[in-house]
């Protein structure tokens, strides 16, 4: 891979890259759907990934797989030397104070549940308000509805406007005596939308609140310093960051994992289990990673996280802002497309309906050009409700993707527009 | 661009009752109904029904957006199901479903259904696109469920 300076891509010279040298980092980009070549547009579903988190996780498989911790042969440690790595990477990547402060688990939901398990059972009671937006992922809703339904906290929702903007004074209004967490998304997975996380939570710890972040698309698509946010909890989902399946990993404030009771209870977690006495748990993070944890995923996570850092987090910000915003525009001029949400803030998502065309039909033909985009309602129910719709169709991008995939793209759509509105 | 397959699975029949769906509305003496939910796509659709003394669909209606496809389906099935008995009705249903599914299946030709599985013909573009399966058969299902008395069903 090669960074260079020069090659205009997503229409942003400043920080461009080789687009066309990363590309060729990936090996599932060069295959073709239908006989057309693949353009790729669900990367905010899961991300596709470069062939050296393939090389790091075959290595592990093919030479040095072993179970991690408590080995005391080479394979192991060498395992488990590689997975703690990677908590250093990560913490080092989202600038997280130590690596204790990473928690891995299986996936970026696993880890809300952990948190609304864990932490909220220990710390909230009947009454107490969960404060989350208008535009959270189900992942970040149905934990807190669980929970909400075992000890009868309540869940307060933020509001967003017409164009789906994050509304300051709303979420302020919402704040009180009652309000025991704040737990919001750094970037809507169906607007783009993004938070203003920072003052989110200088708002909340005015009040003595702490703040869970669901960042699975913010950490995708920019750089993200948890202590300058000042997040009290920060999720991240592995296989949107370039890395594998069955990853997922959180940043917790160290203060606040010290208090934190287990989960999960099994292998791994434990300092010392007796029937006699009480059995005594690790410190964190080992004490939220009951059972072999999936540490070649991790490891795989580890080598995509030294592939985005050689590019540079700002780096894939700028370019993948070009190719949005040109992608804004080329979709809006399409006979019948209407994008969902314009909000000023925003990340590298565009989701649009057709006038006469259902997203599932969207969803079929653009298949059937080579164009994978993700149709329904995005694991977000509630804010398909807010707008009144029952699906979009949802182009979303990665570091790969170029200006002439949304060409294809706008092409196509105008072919769905033809077929159904002729 | 619009490759074969999509001009089987998109017909001028499917796009036109997916644009203008017969018996959209909803009937004041139905006395029979169900909610029908693709959870994989967020479609959901109601359907209507008035089933007379002897237990035949006198009327049949639906509500609820969807897919061109889930919405071709439902408005050919209440014109085709109208006047059938129960029974009737539920063959229907499983020569449809394998309409859709099974790529060998051809309907006998002398089968008494011959003119209600030409028009269902359709609909079996969508054996090349096993995603959009569950979008035909929705509205079978909520037909199936509404005449046997449950009030909601799930494609998932």
């Amino acid at each position: 891979m090669t960074v260079q300076q020069t090659i205009v891509a997503g229409g942003n010279t400043r920080n461009a890259y080789d687009v066309e040298a990363i590309r060729a980092d990936f090996p599932i980009l060069s295959t073709q759907m239908h006989g057309k070549p693949l353009v790729f547009l669900d990367s905010g579903a899961s991300a596709q990934k470069p062939q050296a988190v393939l090389d790091a996780m075959n290595e592990i498989y093919t030479g040095l797989y072993a179970n991690v911790h408590r080995g005391v042969y080479y394979l192991s440690q060498e395992a488990t030397a590689r997975y703690e790595a990677t908590r250093e990477k990560l913490a080092g990547f989202i600038n997280a104070p130590t690596p204790e402060s990473i928690v891995f688990g299986r996936s970026a939901t696993e880890l809300v549940n952990l948190v609304a398990q864990s932490w909220g059972r220990a710390n909230l009671k009947a009454g107490d308000e969960v404060i989350v937006t208008a535009m959270e992922h189900h992942a970040n809703i149905v934990p807190w509805q669980l929970l909400a339904k075992q000890i009868g906290i309540v869940v307060k929702v933020a509001p967003i406007d017409d164009d789906g903007n994050f509304l300051p004074d709303a979420f302020e209004a919402l704040l009180n005596d009652r309000t025991k967490l704040v737990a919001v998304t750094h970037v809507s997975n169906v607007l783009g939308t993004v938070v203003p996380v920072k003052w989110v939570a200088e708002q909340a710890h005015a009040r003595g609140v702490p703040v869970l972040i669901d960042g699975c698309q913010g950490v995708t698509h920019m750089p993200v310093d948890v202590q300058d946010i000042d997040c009290d909890f920060y999720v991240i989902a592995g296989h949107k960051l370039y890395g594998p399946t069955g990853i997922g990993a959180m940043y917790g404030r160290p203060s606040i994992l010290a208090d934190m009771p287990p989960w999960q209870g099994g292998g791994d977690m434990i300092a010392t289990v007796s029937f006699e006495e009480e059995t005594t748990f690790q410190a964190p993070p080992l004490r939220f990673e009951a059972g072999t944890p999936p540490f070649v995923e991790a490891i795989g996570l580890g080598a995509a996280i030294d592939y985005i850092s050689a590019i540079g987090m700002e780096r894939i910000a700028a370019y993948e802002h070009g190719v949005t915003e040109y992608a804004r525009e080329r979709l809006g001029a399409v006979k019948g497309v209407r994008l969902i949400g314009n909000p000023t803030e925003r990340s590298s998502i565009v989701s649009f309906v057709m006038d006469e065309a259902h997203a599932h039909d969207v969803g079929t033909i653009l298949d059937r050009s080579g164009i994978a985009v993700r149709v329904g309602h995005h694991c977000a129910m509630p804010l398909m409700d807010r707008f009144g719709l029952a699906a979009t169709a949802r182009a979303s991008f990665g570091l790969y993707n170029t200006s002439a995939e949304v060409d294809t793209l706008a092409d196509a759509l105008r072919q769905v527009s033809e077929l159904f509105g002729g | 661009m619009i490759d074969e397959g999509l001009r089987e699975l998109y017909q001028e029949v499917i796009l036109d009752h997916g644009k203008n769906p017969r018996n959209h509305r909803h009937p004041e003496d139905a006395n029979a109904h169900a909610n029908g939910t693709n959870p994989l796509c967020g479609d959901r659709l109601t359907v209507f029904l008035k089933l007379g003394p002897d237990g035949r669909i006198e009327d049949a209606a639906f509500q609820g957006r969807g897919c061109a496809i889930s919405q071709a389906s439902a408005s050919l099935m209440t014109e085709i199901v109208r006047g059938r008995t129960e029974a009737e009705a539920d063959a229907l249903f499983d020569k449809f479903h394998r309409l859709c599914t099974d790529d060998d299946y051809v309907p006998a030709p002398d089968d008494v259904d011959e003119e209600a599985m030409e028009r269902l013909q359709v609909l079996s573009g969508v054996r090349a696109f096993p995603t959009r399966v569950k979008c035909a058969t929705l509205a079978w299902h909520t037909l199936n469920a509404a005449l046997h008395g449950s009030k909601e069903v799930s494609t998932e």
